[in-house]
């Protein structure tokens, strides 16, 4: 792998719209484009639009691939039906995680795997080494497939009103064949400009929103036409920064924080994602079924006062004991409130247990919260 | 922004309004823009003694946290309560409203002019 920087295919977008960037993954992405808080407050009130064309892309088809994607990964996605989307793992033999994902179902025969930008690789080579046995072909198609986001409560109205984007013809046979129907979870095929795309009503942010998989030459103006749908709308462009306070709101893990190789998908809450009742092996199922043992540490929320944010790495105490350690801390930007997540000795995880982070070199009191912070009012 | 002249600068991105014995104290425009919205600042008490190059202080935004350090030793004659209750002062005005502490200085190390900050930061 080359260490000079990736560009998303919507570079010179951003770069217009003056946006400061961030290396994230190898990828120059936006980190914002004026404000963090005002783009986290425009996402829980009216809608933003993020680029997040780093992550990966792969196509699972064939004949065999509901059943190698049962082998290979946590869930059941053989059970999934078309069009729908389940959140999974792809765990190790030792039952740690190798990323987190997104799958949707697209065909009889066709699954999309959307992997994290930094586990791209990993991701690819974990699922083709898995593919012995299995009449499955896995392609990488992360360089020709964008990846836009629209996100919060008026990010409906912002795609009905995009100008070239259309639902396809075979979305009419589908259960939920319109946009407002669509539920969370789901997705639908569409074209823009008359070039295929796909349209999840799925997110990262705790919102309503859409994710829109698009190729790359069509990516640019595909953002200019939601740019200008969304312009009495509230649409703002939206960069990584507000999307990891959004995601920490929502209770929402990020890979490479709470999640890792060695820790196990039920430490971070994560147990019911391993369908341990699904018939068959798959890897990790060996490890996962042992278990931990009863003093790992678990994931919990963790919520403080005033206006001092615990973050990632900062060690969390009970009494003079070292209990944990925070992986995500921010001062909420809905709540006001410093919160956080951190994994913790499971004598101090009962809700309402009364912990101390050092804050660098000061310790202050947190208590631990079920997660998530934020929910939004359903409708 | 533009580094205003007036100003003397550290490689730490304080700036400095020097009027004889006496120092106005912030971040530039550049850390500010770095640091993303702030939302959190905490600064020395009046009367503190400060020893230049020691962190005194911090800035905390959404993202991250910045330290702020010393620029001279001297002693706090002043701190910008506003700027406590309303961080985003910092943001807004970096090189004005945002100004963080006064100092009656003894000592004061090197300090770089606007051109040479605006060429250490490369904008």
């Amino acid at each position: 792998m080359s260490d000079s920087p990736r560009y998303s295919p919507l570079h010179a977008v951003h770069e217009a719209l003056g946006a400061s960037f961030t290396d994230f993954a190898g990828f120059m992405m936006p980190v914002r484009y004026d404000s963090d808080l005002a783009e986290h407050h425009a996402v829980r009130t009216a809608a933003g639009i993020f680029d997040i064309s780093h992550m990966a892309e792969i196509a699972v088809t064939g004949p065999d691939a509901g059943a190698f994607l049962d082998y290979a990964l946590a869930g059941k996605l053989s059970a999934i039906n078309i069009g729908q989307a389940k959140y999974s793992l792809l765990l190790n033999e030792a039952g740690g995680i190798i990323d987190d994902l997104v799958v949707y179902r697209l065909g009889e025969q066709h699954w999309l795997v959307v992997a994290n930008a930094g586990n791209r690789f990993p991701a690819v080579e974990a699922l083709n080494h898995r593919t012995t046995g299995f009449d499955v072909n896995v392609k990488d198609e992360s360089d020709a497939t964008a990846l836009i986001a629209v996100q919060g409560p008026n990010a409906l109205e912002i795609l009905k009103h995009t100008v070239g984007l259309e639902l396809a013809a075979e979305a009419a046979v589908r259960p939920e064949p319109t946009l407002e129907a669509l539920k969370y979870y789901w997705s639908l095929p569409a074209t823009f400009l008359g070039n295929p795309m796909l349209i999840g009503r799925t997110g990262y942010t705790g919102e309503d929103g859409f994710e829109l998989y698009v190729d790359v030459q069509h990516a640019a103006v595909l953002w200019n036409s939601l740019m200008a749908a969304g312009e009495t709308r509230g649409l703002v462009p939206t960069g990584l920064a507000c999307r990891d306070t959004l995601r920490l709101e929502a209770g929402m893990p990020l890979y490479g924080h709470e999640l890792n190789l060695t820790t196990a998908p039920v430490q971070a809450g994560l147990g019911k994602v391993v369908a341990l009742s699904k018939e068959g092996d798959f890897v990790g199922r060996a490890a996962s079924e042992k278990g931990v043992s009863a003093d790992a540490p678990v994931l919990v929320g963790l919520v403080g006062e005033g206006k001092r944010a615990a973050r990632a790495d900062y060690e969390v105490y009970s009494g003079e004991n070292k209990v944990g350690v925070v992986t995500s801390g921010a001062l909420s930007p809905t709540l006001e409130y410093p919160v956080a997540m951190a994994f913790v000795d499971p004598s101090v995880s009962e809700l309402g247990s009364i912990v101390d982070v050092d804050i660098r070199g000061t310790r202050l009191p947190y208590t631990v919260t079920a997660l998530p912070f934020y929910s939004r009012k359903k409708n | 922004m533009a580094n205003p002249t007036n100003l003397q600068y550290t490689e730490e991105h304080e700036w400095l309004l020097v009027d004889g014995d006496n120092a106005t104290v912030g971040i530039t425009a550049y850390a500010a823009e770095k640091l993303g919205d702030v939302v959190y600042v905490e600064l020395p008490k009046v009367g503190a003694s400060i020893t230049a190059g020691t962190v005194v202080g911090e800035i905390e935004s959404t993202k991250s946290v910045g330290e702020l350090y010393a620029p001279v030793t001297g002693t706090v004659t002043e701190v910008n309560d506003a700027v406590v209750s309303s961080p985003e002062l910092v943001n807004d005005d970096p090189f004005g409203a945002g100004w963080l502490i006064k100092v009656s200085f003894s000592d004061v190390p090197a300090l770089l002019d606007a051109a040479a900050y605006t060429a250490l930061t490369g904008e």
